[in-house]
């Protein structure tokens, strides 16, 4: 399938520094997908890039196979980084207000916000103030305002920071549904833990460069460390040719947890057998890189060890 | 297009429903018919200072000082300048000043003369009285000579000068006052409309800054259609507001005409009843007096007609049209600068520093233009150039509107307005396109001048 954006080598500098350089990613359809990196690597340099808010020096995006131009922009929604609403205009016009921008007609725009606000149980509020609403209500409000024109790409620049964590659960539903219904989502966020769960494929960004991308199974499978979890009853012998432990916790009545690493062309489940016949298991579990590992390591690997930035979770 | 029209709509409607709109719209008529109501009841009877005379000359003065509308002579009691002195303050406010002629004062020696008086008399006011005792002297002076009173009367010309403006259709008389007020009101209602609705601009760019829906904004519309949707749509609240005013004080000073007009008709018989202590008291009164009831014959007839009477002899309609042209097109050349600091700073307080060297351009077209203008040649070449170049010309041209202006000048200069605020708009929305997502950065002049040159 085509994917619906795609990024080709594209580059921006500003005066004093090169925020992308050669980025070039696909974001398939009907999907969640993970923009991940630190703060500073050109996530949001990239997504302004594709919100026409600014223009690339070179390379180009394109939407559906076209060349990003101004009508897309009725196609895409984003929430910033930086929330904001004009605080003393009421709900229900600035939602209005928005869609309008955003190309809706009145009467449709109008339906709409009817039925979100009453989904989001603020409909009593439309008449509001958006200064008088709590802090939730108003994040609320811009979630509503930024996927009011049902846009077939949203953009969530750190979608769940500044949520608390009920409206941030309510908002991951929202956007689990979006995507059933099939609209295409894009997170960017440095917290990448946060994220992990949902999304389908991710780009992993670092000092303006892609370092890595692709669907989230293949990337873990592709960084499986071949370790397992075991915890269970007994003695474990500790030397053994198919495979390495890695660490070994000795606890109360001769229970144990082990890390161990099974050495190329052993199985999971040779292990498992030997685990059986030697010692009583209670716990055999893979240990799968989090993202946030994964990236890490990728980093190191592509670049030398002082270049890589600290990860803050 | 479409959606600058609803970035005006909003700005428009905002700002049209708040309360101080409504308040500003209300006040300011009120105010207006206010001042033209006191204006037209207290200009006509500009307030008679009453001057006792102290003679201790041989010239026996008190005679031959003429009464006029704004000075009147009395004699003063008491027999010594000390009694006279103790008198008149007794005599206050009745009394304004003692005159005082020393023993020594004749026709040739006229000095020594003392005006006494409790606090400064002001320079007009001293002057009148100084001239009131020069013409005394002079008269004097003349009948010493061997002239008869009659051949002195005969020999004053009494000149009127009717000032007529040969640009106006059938050489229309004009009234250097009414034209002066004109200038002066308009200008200034110019500079004033600008400078408001300039900062409003800016603080409303400011606002979407620091609010931050600017980035959600501009990710849905262009930034040139963000400033000019906000540019228009406080350029229709200020013509709302602007007509609001013209008919509200248009209604309510037809409303008080009927007032205006009975306290006029109050006045002749005062006037009458002055010209008689008058008659009584001065041998020159019977002028006076025939003045003072002209004058109350006059204010009756003006007053029916229209409290707006007054500014007929003016080039009405293109006042108006000249007006709204500098003054629209003023404001879209200073609103845009206003924008664009707006959008430079992220603190209003820093706002300041680079406001300066907007209002200065400002504050002085009005200065200069007034006395260039008003006390000087409309239509001079300073005049000229201070109404043809961009920043100075809706402020200028305003002011020379009463006077008025060549066609040609107007046309010139309009167009010189017009491509003012083109350029301003466009260097305005280069600065205003990076600064709206620049934030937590200090700007300086070196900065925004490289703003204007960033691509994309």
């Amino acid at each position: 399938m085509q994917p619906i954006l795609q990024a080709l080598n594209v580059r921006k500098a500003y005066a004093q520094h090169v925020a992308l350089d050669g980025v070039s990613l696909d974001i398939p359809e009907r999907s969640i997908f993970g923009l991940l990196g630190p703060n500073g690597a050109g996530k949001t340099s990239l997504i302004r890039i594709i919100t026409q808010i600014t223009a690339a020096d070179e390379g180009e995006i394109r939407f559906r196979g076209e060349r990003l131009k101004p009508a897309h922009i009725a196609e895409i929604g984003y929430l910033p980084e930086e929330r904001g609403l004009y605080k003393k205009m009421k709900v229900g016009e600035q939602l209005l207000y928005l869609a309008r921008l955003r190309g809706m007609s009145r009467a449709d725009a109008t339906e709409r916000i009817k039925a979100w606000l009453t989904r989001f149980d603020i409909k009593p509020w439309a008449e509001k103030n958006v200064e008088d609403l709590s802090k939730g209500m108003q994040q609320k409000v811009q979630f509503i305002a930024t996927v009011l024109h049902e846009p077939s790409l949203i953009i969530l620049d750190e979608p769940f920071s500044g949520f608390d964590p009920i409206n941030a659960n309510l908002i991951k539903d929202e956007i689990l549904d979006l995507r059933d219904r099939g609209a295409t989502i894009i997170f960017s966020t440095h917290r990448m833990e946060s994220v992990e769960e949902m999304c389908d494929s991710i780009a992993l960004i670092n000092r303006s460069r892609k370092v890595l991308d692709g669907p989230v199974s293949a990337i873990k499978d592709q960084f499986k460390t071949q370790t397992y979890e075991v915890e269970g009853k007994g003695r474990l012998m500790v030397m053994h040719p198919d495979f390495e432990v890695l660490e070994h916790k000795e606890r109360e009545n001769g229970h144990f947890y082990d890390r161990i690493r099974l050495h190329a062309g052993t199985t999971p489940n040779d292990l498992l057998r030997y685990l059986i016949s030697n010692v009583e298991v209670h716990a055999f579990r893979e240990l799968i890189p989090s993202i946030n590992d994964i990236f890490i390591r990728r980093v190191r690997e592509t670049m030398p060890e002082s270049l890589v930035e600290p990860v803050s979770a | 297009m479409d959606k600058i029209w609803l970035i005006i709509q909003r700005e428009y409607l905002t700002r049209v429903r708040k309360k101080s709109f409504l308040i500003m719209s209300l006040l300011a008529p009120l105010l207006l018919a206010g001042s033209l109501v006191g204006i037209a009841k207290f200009s006509g009877s500009s307030e008679t200072q009453v001057v006792a005379v102290r003679d201790d000359s041989a010239q026996r003065m008190l005679q031959h000082l003429t009464a006029t509308e704004e000075v009147r002579f009395v004699p003063a009691s008491g027999t010594t300048l000390a009694g006279a002195t103790e008198a008149f303050k007794k005599a206050r406010p009745k009394q304004d000043a003692l005159l005082y002629f020393p023993p020594s004062f004749t026709l040739d020696n006229s000095t020594g003369i003392q005006l006494l008086a409790n606090g400064n008399v002001s320079l007009n006011r001293q002057s009148k009285i100084r001239k009131a005792v020069e013409k005394a002297v002079g008269e004097l002076k003349l009948s010493r000579s061997g002239l008869t009173q009659t051949t002195i009367d005969n020999l004053k010309a009494k000149v009127e000068l009717d000032a007529v403006d040969l640009t106006q259709q059938g050489g229309r008389k004009n009234n250097v006052g009414t034209t002066t007020a004109a200038a002066y009101f308009l200008s200034i209602l110019v500079y004033m409309f600008i400078f408001i609705y300039g900062v409003q601009v800016m603080r409303g760019v400011g606002e979407e800054k620091s609010s931050r829906i600017m980035e959600v904004m501009i990710s849905s519309v262009k930034p040139f259609q963000l400033m000019m949707g906000k540019i228009l749509g406080i350029a229709a609240v200020v013509l709302t507001q602007f007509a609001l005013w013209m008919v509200l004080s248009w209604g309510l000073t037809t409303l008080a005409a009927p007032l205006l007009m009975k306290s006029d008709v109050k006045s002749p018989p005062a006037a009458a009843v002055a010209g008689m202590q008058q008659a009584t008291t001065y041998d020159k009164a019977p002028a006076a007096t025939a003045t003072a009831s002209d004058d109350a014959a006059v204010a009756p007839t003006a007053a029916t007609t229209s409290p707006w009477s007054f500014l007929s002899g003016l080039p009405v309609g293109t006042i108006i049209g000249g007006f709204l042209f500098f003054f629209l097109g003023g404001y879209l050349l200073y609103s845009a600068l206003f924008a664009s600091i707006g959008a430079a700073v992220d603190d209003q307080t820093d706002s300041q520093q680079f406001m300066f060297p907007i209002t200065i351009p400002l504050i002085l077209s009005y200065v200069v233009s007034i006395n260039v203008i008003i006390n000087g040649d409309p239509n001079g070449p300073l005049a000229f150039w201070l109404s043809m170049i961009p920043f100075t010309s809706p402020i200028a041209m305003v002011m020379r509107l009463p006077f008025g202006v060549p066609m040609w000048q107007l046309l010139l200069s309009g167009t010189l307005l017009v491509a003012g605020f083109v350029l301003t708009t466009w260097v305005a929305a280069r600065i205003y396109r990076v600064g709206i997502l620049m934030y937590g950065k200090k700007v300086t002049y070196a900065e925004l001048s490289k703003w204007m040159f960033y691509k994309g």
